[in-house]
């Protein structure tokens, strides 16, 4: 029986079973403004998308490079608050189950109590929540009240992440490990790092939890390097984002070249499952 | 990691994960270098030498008759550059240099941090890059071309409100992407952990001194001392000589600008508690924690947060804080330069505003009060002169 939405364990176990790896795109919620990012993301579970990263936008997000950033800023002057950022989430939540993760930055939880804002994820459908400010050393009300909610608590891990944090962080995570591919912030780059591959095989050995990689992921061929290379997913963002920036005065365009883009990741992590 | 870099609740180390590796390395090069003697007398050889320490404790003769108390001034403003600023780019500069690294940023407002980093990148050989809000570097162009003299190359940022606050987004950017060879000198004591307590560190040479000189000339201690809070690096360097001693009260001046319901950038007076730039402080934002524009007549005091201990030392009462209007900010520039022939820097007039306010209260009459007069107005003839109507 289907009791509310899917969980990330059932999702990744259900894209091995096909042998495929898991497709997340990211999306700042409000981006353009609240109409139109609810068209994209219509359009991104349309093309196979297995999971969901909705971005709340914040002024100062300095995990994020100026594509994100420029996203951010859209969607606030488009007046996007925290309690219409939930609003668009239950709004998802009428039309898929797949998992969604936020991103946010911590002062937004922190401004509307820890507790209440993990409360209100939990009521509208939120699966786990990444605080792209907030490390291991920072995170134990996180922590509390994500388990307190049952949503899964995700963090991020580099190339400059010690093998001793990777596995505290391992034992802290749930939901999956974020595995930053580049060394920096967010952006669409030409190639993959060789780095990176490396990083998936370290953290592969320090944790039995997914691991899905984001940050400067842009090319069919970099989800068929990240998959091969053991990870169970990958993180599409900037290059998403960019296409919203495009096309945000022509939306049938935008959602059109959404479509196009998000069939063709969707189509690369076939054959590729772990 | 050594500590967790609190101050009570405040401070911490909010920062993504891909910095955590550069913040262990520099706070475990702060505490080993911190202490050690051949650190400390290079540092000490270039603040003699270089940047003029120590700067005297001047006891003023005509204000002090105009407003009834006997006031000094620690003349932070005769240093190189022209501001307390270089007593921790010396500090962190040098301890680039100890750590092995090939490169200095910095993020700057009106561009006297950006000078004094320009300034160390030249004396010590480091490429030097300075993020620089494009709206500030239109404002600012002689501080721009000042930087650049020094060899330092000024980045215009144009994310967000394309000032200060990005700036420093914009240098923990890079920061993420070169930990490798790079330091992030931050000029402030804000920032994640170890930055307020470093650059408390650097700054503490001016609480030392004052201290020293204090009883040196009268045998006791003040009963005030004022400083300016931007950041709250000048502010937090003299009071941290004083911070035990109950008796001394510790006032800093916030760039209240047009006041609360105006804009200004008064965090402590009228900001709320919150996460920016690494860690948890007072911030001035809306409801949802969207961080608004500061603003104050001087650009050094126009950010919308505030180094945590100061936090903490607002809400123990150890400290009182309060809001220093444009205008009467204005008012204090004028009173230091027609009474002691000594003109301050804006962010510094806010200082002299609020010594000559507690001045002026009865019980407070011929009390000692030592301002930190944190820099010289040369950066300032441009905008005093337009609000006085002279043009220049
Ligand atoms: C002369 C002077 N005083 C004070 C400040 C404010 O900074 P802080 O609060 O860190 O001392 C500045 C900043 O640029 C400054 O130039």
């Amino acid at each position: 029986m289907n009791n509310g939405p899917e969980t990330y364990p059932e999702m990744f176990k259900r894209v091995k079973e096909k042998s495929e790896g898991a497709f997340i795109p990211f999306v700042v919620a409000g981006d353009p403004d609240l109409e139109t990012s609810l068209l994209v993301v219509k359009e991104m579970v349309n093309a196979g998308a297995d999971a969901l990263e909705i971005g709340f936008p914040f002024s100062d997000p300095v995990a994020d490079g100026p594509t994100i950033q420029a996203a951010d800023v859209r969607a606030l002057k488009s007046g996007m608050t925290t309690s219409k950022g939930f609003e668009f989430i239950r709004h998802i939540r009428e039309f898929t189950d797949i998992p969604i993760g936020l991103l946010v930055y911590y002062n937004l939880i922190y401004q509307r109590g820890i507790g209440q804002f993990y409360k209100e994820a939990q009521k509208n459908g939120v699966n786990g929540i990444l605080i792209a400010d907030l490390p291991p050393e920072e995170a134990s009300s996180a922590i509390e009240f994500s388990k307190k909610f049952g949503i899964s608590q995700i963090f991020m891990v580099a190339q400059t992440t010690s093998n001793s944090r990777l596995s505290h962080i391992s034992q802290m995570a749930e939901g999956f490990i974020y595995v930053v591919a580049v060394k920096g912030v967010t952006g669409a780059r030409s190639d993959l790092e060789r780095d990176t591959l490396d990083l998936i095989h370290r953290v592969r050995k320090h944790t039995d939890l997914p691991i899905c990689v984001g940050f400067g992921i842009s090319k069919t061929d970099h989800i068929k390097k990240v998959l091969k290379a053991g990870s169970n997913g990958a993180i599409v963002a900037s290059v998403l984002v960019e296409l919203i920036e495009k096309y945000q005065e022509d939306r049938r365009v935008m959602l059109m070249e959404i479509r196009r883009l998000c069939l063709a990741l969707k189509k690369a992590t076939r054959g590729c499952g772990p | 990691m050594i500590s967790d870099g609190k101050f009570g609740k405040y401070g911490g180390i909010f920062v993504p994960e891909l910095l955590i590796p550069a913040i262990e390395e520099l706070e475990s090069a702060f505490y080993q270098y911190k202490d050690d003697k051949n650190f400390n007398k290079e540092l000490d050889y270039y603040l003699r030498e270089f940047a003029g320490r120590p700067t005297s404790l001047y006891h003023t003769q005509r204000l002090s008759e105009k407003l009834g108390c006997k006031i000094y001034l620690k003349r932070e403003d005769l240093l190189h550059t022209g501001a307390h600023k270089i007593n921790n780019t010396l500090g962190q500069g040098l301890l680039a240099k100890f750590m092995g690294k090939e490169r200095l940023i910095a993020e700057t407002g009106a561009g006297q941090h950006g000078i004094a980093t320009a300034v160390i990148g030249a004396l010590f050989g480091f490429p030097t890059d300075v993020y620089m809000g494009s709206e500030d570097i239109k404002r600012q162009r002689l501080n721009v071309f000042r930087m650049e003299l020094s060899g330092a190359r000024v980045i215009s940022v144009e994310s967000g409100s394309k000032t200060l606050k990005d700036s420093i987004n914009e240098a923990l950017r890079d920061w993420i992407t070169n930990v490798d060879n790079t330091h992030y000198l931050i000029g402030s004591s804000m920032g994640p952990h170890p930055y307020p307590t470093m650059v408390k560190h650097f700054q503490s040479v001016i609480g030392r001194e004052s201290r020293k000189q204090i009883l040196e000339k009268d045998d006791k201690l003040p009963d005030a001392v004022i400083a300016c809070v931007g950041g709250g690096s000048n502010a937090i360097g003299i009071f941290s000589a004083f911070q035990d001693d109950r008796e001394v009260e510790l006032i800093g001046a916030e760039g209240g600008g047009e006041g609360p319901s105006g804009r200004n950038g008064a965090t402590l007076s009228f900001g709320t508690e919150g996460v920016l730039h690494g860690s948890l402080s007072f911030v001035l934002q809306d409801d949802d924690g969207q961080i608004s524009e500061a603003h104050s007549v001087s650009a050094g005091l126009d950010y919308p947060g505030v180094g945590p201990e100061h936090s903490l030392m607002m809400v123990e009462g150890r400290a009182k804080y309060e809001p220093v209007m444009d205008n009467e900010a204005l008012r204090g520039f004028k009173l230091l330069s027609k009474y002691e022939g000594i003109i301050p820097a804006l962010e510094s007039s806010h200082a002299v505003a609020c010594a000559e306010k507690y001045a002026k209260k009865p019980e407070n009459k011929g009390k000692t009060i030592i301002i930190n007069l944190s820099g010289r107005g040369d950066k300032d003839m441009h905008i005093v002169s337009q609000k006085m109507g002279a043009g220049v």
